[in-house]
């Protein structure tokens, strides 16, 4: 009765973890299959219209979060990704986007950002939305944002995430990138993103 | 002001689980504690308090705000494991709750259930495994790669702070028990003490290296980002410190009851 019951306790706890698993692919960056929620968001673009998840699918998305003032994680890293995106094949670069979703929408109109993104690659759409939809997204994805107090010219920092989230063509979560992974290994594991079916 | 304090008490995230566990811990309480009193046996008020405030206590830094800012800052985590794995935990034990939640059931009693509950709270309730789960969740949950993957993932998290909150219940309920140990055949005085002594060096030595290590040990903070801006630096040391000092100092805190517990008890018998 004993053995019985702790035996039936460890298989459900077996079956409440199983929930981690992991994909086919290997990457360079950490393998988050599972261990957070598909991609789903509510969004505005470029002219101010609505854009969900429904639109990217098909293609793989590498999902990245902060803001045009951005004086050194955000150039860097779309630096590097679009680095990476030019190490693809065009085939491979046409099945993936880059969505940067500013969490500064009080000076990040549609405009600026889809000027922004557009110095980088034509493969990264820029995203925004009010602080509801930003503060629903980011908590999806584990991650948060602040801002610093202004200075006397209005100009303020925001502190925000720094990792890159990789999702399948499914829009199942994948990979999870740190700011500092190589373009090299950014590449690899692109191709692996868009590699699975 | 109202909307402020409603803000503030709603969780971040809300989990059935946890509104379910703490409904039950304290129903199971409430009517425990009527069945007690009715006989004439109702714990005394301090006791009472002791477990309402634990509860209280684990609650708030799980399910408020609170745990917002336990999710994005380093030195507040450790403030939230503080607080459910020493001091929430702590209150909860020294109300002494088990007779409490055992009247519940009334006249009825459950053999079975009983029977299977038997060996687990053998095992658990061993001073050495109490001992070595305690101090082992504390190292187990701060190592860097798991640290990471529960901060990452909500279903990791939560096992880790419900299975903080279990064990530190289970060690000071070893610690502060408060019958004879020779009629209850709960743990010497002695033993206790050794087991405080026990957990008490590898809390120490694990803050101090946090507080001393290179920035940079737990980067989950910095690659998922801050609620507020603090220098990384701090936010390590902060929660280094927590670790080591308020940690340390509960289980002197616990020393001072066991020895409480020895004297009362020697002077019973020696009178």
């Amino acid at each position: 009765m004993v053995r019985k019951l702790s035996a039936a306790l460890l298989a459900a706890s077996l079956f409440w973890l199983a929930g981690c698993g992991s994909s086919d692919v290997s990457f360079n960056g950490k393998d988050i299959t599972g261990l957070m929620p598909d991609l789903a968001f509510s969004l505005t673009g470029a002219e101010g219209e609505k854009v969900t998840e429904a639109r990217y699918q098909g293609e793989a998305v590498v999902l990245f979060f902060g803001y045009t003032h951005c004086p050194d994680f955000c150039p860097t890293t779309l630096t590097a990704l679009a680095q990476a995106l030019n190490k693809l094949s065009d085939q491979e670069r046409e099945q993936l986007r880059v969505l940067f979703v500013s969490v500064d929408p009080e000076r990040d109109t549609p405009e600026l950002l889809a000027k922004y993104t557009a110095y980088f690659s034509p493969r990264v759409d820029g995203l925004t939305g009010d602080q509801e939809a930003l503060r629903a997204l980011t908590k999806r994805y584990r991650t948060t944002y602040s801002y610093e107090e202004p200075d006397k010219n209005g100009n303020y920092l925001v502190n925000h995430g720094l990792a890159m989230y990789g999702f399948d063509r499914h829009g199942k979560v994948r990979l999870f990138m740190r700011n500092d992974q190589p373009v090299d290994q950014i590449a690899e594991d692109l191709r692996a993103l868009v590699s699975i079916q | 002001m109202l909307h402020t304090l409603s803000g503030a008490l709603t969780p971040y995230i809300f989990s059935p689980i946890t509104v379910l566990l703490f409904l039950v811990a304290v129903t199971a309480y409430l009517v425990g504690w009527r069945r007690l009193a009715a006989h004439g046996r109702a714990p005394s008020g301090w006791r009472t308090l002791s477990f309402f405030l634990g509860v209280l206590l684990c609650y708030t830094v799980m399910h408020t705000q609170f745990d917002y800012y336990s999710r994005y800052m380093f030195f507040v985590h450790r403030a939230q494991h503080l607080v459910l794995h020493h001091l929430g935990a702590f209150l909860i034990a020294l109300a002494n709750p088990l007779p409490v939640l055992a009247a519940c059931a009334g006249e009825r009693r459950f053999p079975r259930l009983a029977a299977a509950f038997r060996p687990v709270r053998r095992v658990l309730f061993d001073p050495l495994v109490a001992t070595v789960l305690f101090v082992g969740l504390i190292f187990f949950w701060l190592t860097p790669s798991i640290h990471f993957d529960a901060m990452l993932s909500l279903r990791l998290y939560e096992l880790m702070n419900w299975s903080m909150l279990v064990d530190g219940v289970i060690f000071w309920l070893v610690i502060l028990d408060p019958r004879d140990p020779d009629r209850a055949g709960t743990s010497r005085f002695g033993v206790r003490f050794l087991m405080l002594v026990a957990a008490l060096f590898p809390q120490i030595l694990l803050g101090a290296y946090i507080t001393f290590a290179d920035a940079g040990l737990y980067d989950v903070y910095a690659i998922c980002g801050r609620a507020f801006a603090i220098d990384p630096a701090t936010d390590q040391v902060l929660g280094g410190i927590l670790t080591w000092i308020p940690a340390a100092m509960m289980t002197i805190i616990g020393a001072l009851v066991v020895l409480r517990l020895y004297l009362r008890d020697d002077s019973k018998k020696g009178g």
